[in-house]
């Protein structure tokens, strides 16, 4: 575990940076560049994607932020809410799979992380309830993840994830193996929970639709190492439904972006 | 045995399969069993075979009955030993395995050792460990040598197969090391150790029964074992068979009851206890 260093007072007022990365850089043991060198800085409540070709280091920025791994350079800055750090966590993290034990019922998996934290059982019970009720799965608390479909899981995934109540949702490329109807719903779910709990959201994907449709801002990614290229900001009316799906305006900002990821793939082999 | 140890038929195999054929799976070895007794009988009776030769299956369950109360009470030392001898191996190697999973010193330490000793045979140790040690326990060790390899080395695989997002999940909300053992480690490796202790049911039983062999020269002891030993020595070969096939009773039952227990524990969230149409 690499602790990100906590961002000073001044960077995370009311207004600050959620996250802040300086001249980030990840290069693995067995010698490949992943990452960098990289500077992003996320505003407080700010739903950001990271966009790029698979290999591009995305998620591989996502796990530093985390601090599951350690940048090889540079600083990786995180802001911490004091009053939140005898519950357990700042950050919240989605994995690409659901990652739920397969033992245990989705009640007790959305409460891992109370229970390691050691939270009290009458507030853990509440917090957990009061996630399963936010992904819109309170009936299935007693059920395994074997008896939920693609779609449930990743949403016991994220009741997870936000059960620590994090101020910062960390999000690897969580819709990817979903069908386009499951992740549809999904995405206006997600939407809504940010709409209304105002997190700082980081959200890796390799779709340009779901990264248009979803974030304020979309940063473009090159590969080998990753490096940013482009930031294009999604200006469109809040909040944002299926009208806006289908409107010019998205169209045209999918254009921008893709047009923006061409040079990321130019180069490579044909996949 | 042979019906608890059929593979899981695919869904493609099992779905033309009728209740009749399905009938016919039980049926079968039965009606095998009852030809085979009907012409054990029929040859001894043809060939007027002597008892002390090859005693035909009716004098056989015969002296099962007539013999009860020596019987039973051997079947009842056999089965205590095994139970000792397998409640020791499956102490001893889950903890060994916990032990060698927290510190890499002391697995490449004594490892070694515990495959030395599973490969020796235990038909040849067993008499030196009756040589050193009280009767009794000399039988439970042996027991305990032979059976408690398997749980080692299936806990051991249990608590390396984590799932790595979920370690990493772990380590994201500060998991200890004692937590991340209980609630993630074991329960992780719990169908592997309860496979490793289905092996070892039958292990200890085979341990058990080369113990009181070994120790049956010796004339001490009353188990099943030592009384196929002692009856062999009488030319009561009748009873040899009796003895035998309640040996042979007690293992089915001893893995039936582990197999069991696994498929209880296991059923909510286990792919090897789901049904075929999961």
């Amino acid at each position: 575990m690499a602790e990100p260093t906590a961002l000073s007072e001044t960077d995370s007022g009311p207004a600050g940076l959620a996250v802040s990365l300086r001249g980030v850089t990840k290069v693995y043991d067995s010698g490949v560049a992943a990452l960098g060198p990289m500077d992003l800085d996320v505003r407080k409540g700010e739903f950001v994607s990271l966009l790029g070709p698979s290999g591009c280091g995305k998620s591989t920025a996502l796990r530093l932020i985390a601090g599951l791994n350690a940048p090889t350079s540079g600083t990786v800055g995180v802001a911490h809410r004091p009053a939140q750090v005898r519950a357990g966590q700042p950050i919240g993290f989605v994995f690409q799979e659901p990652t739920l034990m397969p033992w245990a019922t989705v009640r007790k998996n959305v409460r891992l992380p109370l229970k390691l934290a050691h939270a009290p059982s009458a507030e853990a019970n509440a917090r957990v309830a009061e996630a399963l009720q936010q992904v819109g799965l309170s009936e299935f608390a007693d059920a395994y993840p074997r008896e939920l479909s693609g779609g449930m899981k990743m949403r016991v995934s994220l009741a997870r994830a936000l059960v620590t109540d994090p101020d910062i949702l960390l999000m690897d490329e969580p819709f990817a193996a979903l069908d386009e109807i499951t992740r549809f719903r999904l995405n206006n779910d997600l939407l809504s929970l940010w709409r209304n709990l105002r997190k700082t959201v980081i959200f890796v994907t390799h779709s340009v639709f779901e990264s248009v449709y979803l974030s304020q801002r979309v940063i473009v990614m090159t590969s080998r190492p990753g490096r940013l290229s482009a930031e294009i900001r999604i200006d469109t009316a809040e909040p944002r439904g299926e009208d806006f799906r289908t409107s010019a305006a998205y169209g045209g900002y999918c254009r921008e972006v893709s047009s923006a990821l061409a040079p990321s793939y130019a180069g490579r082999a044909p996949s | 045995m042979s019906s608890l140890q059929t593979p899981p038929l695919s869904a493609k195999q099992a779905a033309p399969e009728s209740r009749g054929l399905r009938l016919l799976r039980i049926l079968l070895p039965i009606v095998v069993l009852a030809a085979g007794i009907a012409v054990w009988e029929l040859v001894v009776r043809l060939d007027n075979i002597p008892p002390y030769v090859l005693p035909g299956p009716i004098a056989v369950f015969r002296t099962l009955v007539g013999d009860w109360p020596v019987l039973s009470r051997s079947l009842l030392t056999t089965l205590q030993t095994t139970f000792e001898g397998f409640t020791a191996a499956g102490v001893g190697g889950i903890v060994l395995a916990l032990l060698f999973n927290q510190s890499r010193w002391l697995e490449y330490s004594l490892f070694p050792y515990a495959v030395i000793l599973q490969v020796t045979p235990v038909i040849a140790i067993a008499p030196l460990l009756l040589i050193y040690l009280p009767q009794q326990t000399a039988v439970i060790v042996c027991a305990w040598i032979v059976a408690f390899f398997p749980v080692l080395s299936n806990t051991t695989l249990g608590l390396n197969s984590v799932d790595r997002n979920l370690a990493g999940l772990f380590g994201l909300y500060g998991a200890s090391r004692m937590q991340t053992l209980a609630y993630l480690k074991l329960p992780s490796a719990l169908p592997f150790i309860l496979g490793g202790l289905r092996i070892a049911g039958g292990l200890s039983l085979i341990g058990a029964v080369v113990a009181e062999i070994a120790a049956g020269s010796a004339g001490a002891g009353s188990g099943l074992a030592y009384r196929i030993a002692e009856s062999g020595y009488r030319l009561n070969i009748p009873r040899m068979f009796a003895a035998l096939l309640l040996l042979s009773a007690a293992g089915i039952v001893i893995y039936g009851l582990l197999a069991l227990t696994s498929h209880l524990v296991l059923r909510r969230w286990h792919e090897s206890a789901l049904g075929k149409e999961n």
